[in-house]
């Protein structure tokens, strides 16, 4: 039987397991949209911008490892996804972004709505697909999942012109896909693997340094064994949180530039350093030249490119690294007398590591009744479910969630490490709950963030997702007040947002609850409180308004020249 | 350090795009750059030119490695290829210089393909130092137009795509 292309993209999208879409439509996917009316197997939920679409959809992946999948139509709708696709660019997070298109007979004559999407996400994607003929849709969807999901996950984007989702063909989805000029290295050379556990084995200060592709790489509870195995101390990058717990005697935290005093140092003063499905971000190196000094360098990664891009490498291991750190494991396992040895040489290293952090543990002052932020992210963790999700927006408090909320599964920290995507948490909070509708998902944003996407909070109302925004109030752009204040001589240039906004009434007018808490004694009872609400809540804290992230690094600086009052 | 890298390509239209964005969006020099498809035609091969420390050239080969279209990138020791470019150069040429640029016309075993009262044009092809040498002579001359291919490189014997 013969099928449209718009009918042929939803059986495509149904073979491959999705059942939860973020789109817009618009004049160029109207037959889709036609056809999504009476497909019943996939949730459709409609955003408020496109922007906050394809964030949900990243959301929804980086909560469940599953592809995330958003739609737009062309021009005004394709652009406006722009920023939320280079932001899982960044990350690596795995999405199939699917564009309406103007008819192919109208290509590149400025037609009404007409955007070269191709050519503008070509270095924000990990590959893109302009569709001229209905025949090659499934084969181009089969590819588009696999170069999504497999490798370094990514964001894949189809563009889909209007003649081809109403030209028909016979629909046969492919069983495999073979695509020449992309083999991702999964299986790391066994050589080299030998080599680093015996390198392990003979280290007195080692650091295992964790990113974000261990959990994008579901090797988490790989890792956890391997650093326990080996008594080695673990700290972890903004989006590698939740791969080690942090309440583990091992764990070190963050790292970088708002990491922790012991993490930072750490890195400083090991002999070796093994770097887990991590790419040395700038944010976390300071100044490359003093970053990890006296060690020898690790490096497992998926991506050959990650390897050396920025940072010295002694012993690169490319492949999976979920494959490489089982190989690992089964190697240690075989020199269990050794491992005994190495555990007795890591002693001193664990109690000097023991005495930073007692010495400079992260820190704040609740004194007086104005609530400090870091207390409500505090509270937020003894208040919430052990598998809540949390997923921040970008600034002070994404750091203090950083610093405080002690993760402790994968998965569960939802955030914009790369690109730094003011407005990327209320809709990512969103995709979760989408996808998890029994689990507790939280939102923390600052004021500032929070007003980039706020339209979003009709779609949780709407589609009854009951995501917990958490507003810290301090009515500043405060991380760049921070740096203003820091380095500009307090010089608050367009940082104070002026202008007092009633959240509560902000939530009402969407049909949403407001709460709020301007004393500290008021904290718990409004978390507890929105916790007992069924349906989305917005609780704004009122926070001290000029609270330092600390400590920090300045910019260019190296780790061990860290601000820490 | 200049180096001449062949890179084997989907032949789709994009690639070469994608090839270029690479180099402009890191800040990589491309000296020159050549297209065309290959005897297999679902293949394109581009030879380009570019230049960088060490680490530089295997961040550009480990990137143009990672785009999908990209099927095979070889980054050529000069003594394991042979590389040859074309240039047609046009030349003023008159009274007692015309004899002259005929002459190094013949020394580099060049073709006049063009001939007016004041000027001649010349095609020649060969290796990049030797092509250089012929236009450096014809400067002096009155060089008035130069167009270069840039290089097209291939392995010795069995060094390359298909040895
Ligand atoms: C889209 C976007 N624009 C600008 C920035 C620069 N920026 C980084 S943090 C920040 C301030 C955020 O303020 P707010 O959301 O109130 O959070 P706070 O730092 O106060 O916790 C800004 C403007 C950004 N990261 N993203
Ligand atoms: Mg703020």
């Amino acid at each position: 039987m013969k099928l449209n292309g718009a009918r042929i993209l939803l059986e495509c999208l149904k073979r491959e397991g999705v059942d939860t879409i973020f789109g817009y439509p618009g004049g160029t996917v109207i037959n889709l949209y036609d056809e999504l009316f009476s497909f019943k197997e996939i949730k459709h939920i409609l955003p408020r911008h496109e922007q906050a679409g394809v964030h949900a959809a990243d959301g929804y992946a980086r909560a469940t490892g599953k592809v995330g999948v958003a739609i737009a139509t062309s021009g005004p709708g394709a652009t406006n996804t722009i920023t939320a696709i280079a932001t899982a660019y960044m990350d690596s997070i795995p999405m199939v972004i699917i564009t309406g298109q103007v008819p192919t007979a109208l290509i590149g004559n400025d037609a009404f709505q007409e955007a070269d999407i191709i050519g503008i996400t070509r270095p924000c994607t990990k590959h893109n697909f302009l569709v001229k003929d209905v025949k090659d849709l499934a084969l181009i969807m089969k590819k588009a999942f696999y170069i999504a999901r497999t490798g370094r996950p990514g964001p894949v984007l189809v563009d889909l012109p209007k003649d081809v989702q109403i030209a028909q063909t016979e629909f046969a989805y492919p069983e495999s896909v073979e695509i020449r000029g992309y083999k991702p290295t999964v299986e790391g050379h066994p050589k080299q693997i030998e080599k680093a556990v015996d390198v392990m084995l003979q280290t007195k200060k080692a650091v295992i340094y964790v990113g974000g592709g261990v959990i994008l790489g579901n090797a988490a509870d790989e890792l956890t064994k391997l650093a326990h195995q080996l008594g080695i101390p673990v700290t972890m990058t903004l989006n590698g949180l939740g791969s080690f717990p942090e309440d583990d005697d091992l764990s070190l935290g963050m790292l970088g530039m708002h990491g922790h005093y012991c993490a930072n140092m750490a890195v400083s003063n090991c002999d070796l350093l093994i770097a887990v499905a991590a790419r040395f971000d700038d944010r976390v190196t300071g100044k490359i030249a003093a970053f990890a000094p006296h060690a020898k360098i690790i490096h497992i990664d998926v991506d050959p490119t990650s390897i050396k891009k920025n940072v010295r490498v002694d012993l690169p291991i490319v492949g999976d690294v979920r494959e490489v750190l089982i190989r690992m494991l089964k190697t240690v396992d075989k020199h269990k007398a050794e491992v005994e040895t190495l555990k007795q040489n890591l002693a001193p290293w664990i109690e000097q590591i023991n005495e930073w952090k007692s010495k400079h543990p992260v820190t704040y002052k609740q004194t007086g009744s104005t609530i400090k932020p870091q207390y409500v992210i505090q509270r937020l963790r003894a208040l919430s479910a052990p598998d809540a999700i949390l997923a921040t927006d970008v600034g002070q408090h994404q750091m203090w969630v950083a610093q405080f909320f002690q993760f402790t599964r994968p998965r569960t920290l939802l955030s914009s490490g790369g690109l730094g995507t003011m407005g990327f948490g209320l809709p990512a909070a969103m995709g979760a709950q989408a996808a998890f509708p029994e689990r507790q998902v939280l939102a923390v944003c600052g004021d500032g963030g929070f007003q980039m996407n706020m339209q979003e909070l009709a779609t949780l109302v709407q589609n009854r997702l009951n995501v917990k925004i958490v507003i810290l109030n301090n009515n500043f752009l405060g991380m760049v007040r921070q740096w203003q204040e820091l380095f500009f001589d307090k010089r608050y240039s367009s940082t104070c947002m002026e202008l007092p906004i009633d959240f509560i009434k902000l939530a009402e007018a969407f049909g949403a609850v407001g709460l709020q808490a301007s004393k500290v004694d008021e904290v718990d009872a409004v978390i507890k409180k929105a916790f007992e609400i069924e349906g989305p809540v917005l609780m704004e804290f009122k926070v001290a308004r000029e609270e330092k992230v600390l400590p920090m690094v300045p910019a260019g600086a190296s780790l061990t020249e860290m601000v820490l009052t | 350090m200049r180096h001449t890298i062949a890179v084997l390509v989907e032949n789709e239209f994009g690639v070469l795009s994608r090839v270029v964005g690479l180099f402009s969006g890191r800040g990589f020099n491309i000296d020159s750059l050549t297209v065309a498809p290959t005897n297999d035609e679902s293949l394109s091969r581009i030879t380009l030119v570019t230049r960088g420390d060490e680490q530089i050239i295997e961040q550009i080969t480990k990137q143009l490695n990672k785009l999908i279209d990209v099927i095979k990138v070889i980054d050529f020791e000069p003594e394991n290829a042979i590389e040859r470019e074309m240039v047609l150069v046009k030349v003023s040429a008159e009274d007692e210089s015309r004899a002259e640029v005929l002459r190094i016309a013949d020394i580099f075993r060049a073709k006049v393909i063009d001939v007016t009262p004041k000027s001649y044009t010349l095609e020649a092809t060969g290796a990049p130092a030797k092509v250089a040498a012929m236009v450096e002579l014809l400067r002096p001359l009155g060089l008035k137009e130069l167009v270069s291919t840039g290089p097209v490189v291939i392995g010795r014997g069995a060094r390359g795509w298909k040895g």
